[in-house]
C-alpha cells in the first residue's frame, strides 16, 4: 500500500465539523470539486504522531444516509465507496455533539452498519458540561463499541486523543459489510437508550442561548437588531476600509512611480503604468471592503446567528413564494453570486431553488462595490445627514435596497410565471450561539481574499490589457480623440447608439462591454480609458473620482448605478448558473430578463433626475 | 393554564414542555417525513415552543428533546402533543 490512508470526516451540521477540519489540518488544505457535481471538496493532510501522514476530507454535514439535496448525496456516495472521483474512504471520523446525543448517536448507529473503522469525536464537551450533562465517554465507548474521544474544536481541545485514535484506526482496513438497513426509528430510540446510558445530567438547558434568542427571536427587538446588524455592516465596509485603501494607493503609486523611473519610455512602460498597474490596481484597491463584508457573514454564519436571521425573514421571503432557506444563499450573495448560487443547494425544493439562483445576481456583490464606490465618492457630497449616517453610506443602502426590493418583486413573478408550484416549506435547526475561533474565521476569509486576487490577476488582469490595446491602436491622428478613434471606442460608438437614449456616454459604452468579463472591471476600464486620453497631462495622477465628477453630468452617473443595480454583469455567475441548472435555458433566460430590468431602470433614472432638474 | 390536552404544537402555550403523542404522519410529505424523523421527532419525545415569527407568529422555533428546530407552524400542526414524562 502506497497511498497514503483517507479518512473521511463527517457529521450533522452545526456538530462543529469544519472546526475539527480546521483543527486538525491547520492551514494545509485543498479546495476542490467532486467530477460532475459542484459539491466542493475540501481535503488536508495531516500528520499522526508517529510522523505517517493521513489525507482528511471533510464531507457535507448531512443528518442521515438517506440524502434530501446533492450535497448529503456526496457524502452517502463517498461513505459507500460510489462516489467518482473518492476513493472509499480507509476510516470514518464522526464528529457528535455531545449536547444533543439522542440524535447525533442515531446517525453514528447508521455509520456503524457501514462496517467501516470508526472513531466518534464527541465534541462540544465543554458545552455540554454548561448544560449540566456529564457524559462518560468510556461507558459511551462500550455501548457504541467504536472508540470515543472527547474535543472542543473550536478550542483546539481534545486533538491529541484524535490523532492517536486515528493512528490505532489507519491499520485497519476490513470491506464494508452490507448495511442492515434498520428502520429509522429503531435506530432513534437505540441512540436515546444509550445516550441516557452514558449521560447524568442535571438539566440547566441552553441558558445563554435562551436568553439570548429571548431577545433576537423577538418579533420587535429582533428584527431591529438584525436591521441594525445589516445597517452597521454595510457602514463599516466603507468606514473601516479607508486606511487599508489608502495604503494599498500609494503602494500603487510607488509601483507606478518606480516603473516610469526605471523604464524607458514605450510600449512596454505604458503597457504597465497604464494598462497593468492601473487597471489591477483600481480592483484590488477594493480588497479591504470586500473582506469586510465576507468577515461580517463568516462571523454571523460561525456565531449561530445566521439562522435566526433565516427565521426571522421566512414569513417575508414566503410571501414571494420563496422560504428563509433561500435567505442564506442570498445573503451571501451580497458578497458573491456565485458561492450564493452554489449555495442554493441547500434548498430542497427544486422551484424554489431555481428561483433563488435566478435572483441571486439582484443581490449587490462585491463587485459592484467598487464601481459604486467610485461613484458614489465621484458624485456623493460626503456631510452627515444623522449622528453617525453619512449621506454616502445612505446612498450604498439604498442601491443595496433596490436590489433587494427588486429580487422580491422578480420572485414574485417568477414563482407565479415559470417557477409556479406548491409553497415550499421550511425546517431548519437552530443551533446554539457559540464564539467562534478567529482562527476558523482567518482561514474562511483568507480563502475568499484568494480567489478575489486570483481573479484579479488573470480575469481581471488580460481583461484590463487587451481593453488598453484595443484602446491604444491605432494611434489617433492629431485632432482625434484616442478613445473615440481606437477599435474599442468604435465598437462603443455602435453600442452608444443603443444606450444614449438611457443617459450613457461614449466612454460608458466602452467601458460596459469588457464589464461583461466581472463588473469591478468597468472601473478599470474607465480608468484605462480616461489615462489614455490624459496621456500628455498629469496621466495617471488624476483619481478617477476626479475626472468622472468633472465629466459627467449626475444624471448619467445615476443612471450607471442604476444599471449597476440590475445589469447580469459577471460571465462566471451565468458559468455557474448554467451548472447548477444544468443547461443554457436558465442562464439565457436569467441574461434577458436582468438586461431589460437594467435598460428599463437606468433609463428611468436618467430621465427621472433630468426631470428633476438634477 | 387553561387549553386542554391534547393540543397541536402549534397552540402549545410557550415554556410549557409536553410530549408528543402522536404525528400525522400523512399530512407531511416524504422528504418532510424523513427530515423531521432525522431531527429527532418521534412519539414520547419532550418538545417545548420556544418562539414565534414576527408576522403573524410563522414560523415557530421548537425544541425537540434536546434540539431547536425552526419550521412552519403548519407543519407543527400535525404533531399532537398531550402532558406526561419523556419516554426513554
Amino acid at each position: 500500500m502506497t497511498a497514503v490512508p483517507l479518512v473521511a470526516l463527517v457529521g450533522n451540521p452545526n456538530a462543529g465539523k469544519s472546526a475539527l477540519f480546521n483543527a486538525l489540518t491547520g492551514a494545509r488544505q485543498k479546495v476542490g470539486n467532486y467530477p460532475g457535481v459542484t459539491v466542493e471538496r475540501h481535503s488536508g493532510r495531516m500528520a499522526l504522531d508517529d510522523g505517517r501522514p493521513v489525507e482528511l476530507v471533510d464531507l457535507p454535514g448531512t443528518y442521515g444516509l438517506e440524502p434530501s439535496s446533492p450535497d448529503e448525496q456526496v457524502t452517502r456516495d463517498v461513505l459507500f465507496g460510489t462516489q467518482a472521483g473518492e476513493r472509499l474512504p480507509d476510516a470514518i471520523l464522526v464528529v457528535v455533539d455531545a449536547t444533543n446525543l439522542d440524535n447525533h448517536l442515531r446517525f453514528v448507529l447508521q455509520l456503524k452498519e457501514l462496517g467501516r473503522p470508526m472513531l466518534v469525536a464527541l465534541n462540544m464537551i465543554d458545552m455540554a458540561a454548561r448544560d449540566g450533562l456529564t457524559i462518560d465517554d468510556a461507558a459511551l465507548s462500550r455501548e457504541l463499541g467504536v472508540p470515543v474521544v472527547p474535543t472542543v474544536a473550536v478550542r483546539r481541545r481534545g486533538l491529541e486523543g484524535v490523532r492517536e485514535a486515528l493512528g490505532r484506526l489507519a491499520a485497519g482496513g476490513e470491506k464494508p459489510s452490507v448495511p442492515l438497513a434498520r428502520p429509522l426509528r429503531e435506530l432513534q430510540r437505540d441512540a436515546r437508550r444509550i445516550a441516557a446510558a452514558a449521560t447524568t445530567s442535571q438539566p440547566r438547558g441552553r441558558a445563554l442561548t435562551r436568553r439570548i434568542d429571548a431577545v433576537a427571536l423577538h418579533p420587535v427587538a429582533g428584527l431591529l437588531l438584525l436591521l441594525g446588524l445589516f445597517f452597521v455592516m454595510f457602514q463599516a465596509v466603507f468606514a473601516w476600509s479607508e486606511a487599508p485603501i489608502g495604503w494599498i494607493e500609494s503602494g500603487q503609486e510607488w509601483l507606478a512611480g518606480a516603473a516610469e523611473a526605471g523604464l524607458p519610455e514605450g510600449f512596454l512602460r505604458d503597457l504597465l503604468v497604464q494598462g497593468i498597474i492601473a487597471g489591477v490596481g483600481s480592483v484590488v484597491v477594493f480588497l479591504p471592503q470586500i473582506l469586510i463584508l465576507f468577515a461580517f457573514i463568516l462571523l454571523l454564519e460561525a456565531t449561530g446567528y445566521m439562522v435566526r436571521a433565516a427565521f426571522l425573514m421566512d414569513r417575508m421571503m414566503s410571501g414571494v413564494g420563496l422560504s428563509g432557506r433561500s435567505f442564506i444563499p442570498l445573503l451571501s450573495s451580497f458578497a458573491c453570486a456565485i458561492p450564493g448560487i452554489m449555495a442554493t443547494r441547500s434548498v430542497e425544493d427544486p422551484k424554489e431553488r431555481l428561483v433563488t439562483i435566478l435572483i441571486a445576481p439582484l443581490m449587490t456583490c462585491s463587485a459592484r462595490l467598487p464601481v459604486y464606490a467610485v461613484l458614489i465618492a465621484a458624485f456623493i457630497p460626503d456631510r452627515s445627514v444623522g449622528p453617525g449616517i453619512g449621506l454616502q453610506g445612505l446612498v450604498l443602502f439604498a442601491l443595496y435596497l433596490a436590489g433587494i426590493v427588486g429580487a422580491m418583486a422578480a420572485a414574485f413573478i417568477l414563482r407565479r410565471t415559470v417557477a409556479k408550484g406548491a409553497a415550499s416549506g421550511f425546517m431548519m435547526e437552530m443551533p446554539r450561539y457559540q464564539l467562534p475561533n478567529p482562527f476558523d474565521l482567518l482561514i474562511g476569509l483568507w480563502q475568499r481574499a484568494w480567489v478575489f486576487l486570483r481573479r484579479a490577476g488573470t480575469i481581471i488582469l488580460s481583461v484590463t490589457v487587451i481593453l488598453w490595446l484595443l484602446t491604444s491602436y491605432p494611434v489617433a491622428p492629431e485632432g482625434e480623440r484616442q478613445s473615440e478613434y481606437s477599435i474599442a471606442g468604435r465598437i462603443a460608438s455602435g453600442l452608444e447608439v443603443v444606450l444614449r437614449p438611457i443617459g450613457f456616454n461614449h466612454e460608458m459604452s466602452l467601458a460596459v462591454i469588457p464589464a461583461m468579463a466581472a463588473r469591478e472591471v468597468a472601473v478599470s476600464s474607465l480608468q484605462t480609458v480616461y489615462a489614455i486620453d490624459a496621456e500628455d497631462e498629469e496621466a495617471g495622477a488624476t483619481a478617477l473620482g476626479e475626472r468622472l465628477a468633472e465629466r459627467w453630468p449626475l444624471p448619467t452617473a445615476l443612471a450607471f448605478l442604476a444599471w449597476f443595480v440590475f445589469a447580469p454583469q459577471c460571465l462566471s455567475t451565468i458559468a455557474v448558473a448554467r451548472r447548477e441548472t444544468n443547461g443554457w435555458k436558465w442562464p439565457i433566460f436569467m441574461l434577458i430578463y436582468l438586461f431589460v430590468l437594467a435598460y428599463f431602470f437606468a433609463g428611468l433614472t436618467y430621465w427621472t433626475a433630468v426631470a428633476l432638474g438634477l | 393554564m387553561s387549553a386542554p390536552f391534547p393540543l397541536s404544537l402549534d397552540q402549545l402555550p410557550r415554556r410549557r414542555p409536553a410530549i408528543v403523542a402522536s404525528v400525522d404522519w400523512a399530512s407531511l410529505s416524504l422528504p418532510e417525513r424523513r427530515r423531521l424523523r432525522n431531527l429527532g421527532l418521534d412519539e414520547g419525545v419532550e418538545v417545548e415552543a420556544l418562539h414565534a415569527g414576527p408576522i403573524g407568529g410563522d414560523p415557530v422555533a421548537v425544541r425537540i428533546g434536546k434540539l431547536t428546530l425552526a419550521m412552519r407552524r403548519a407543519h407543527a400542526r400535525a404533531i399532537i402533543v398531550a402532558e406526561g414524562e419523556a419516554a426513554v
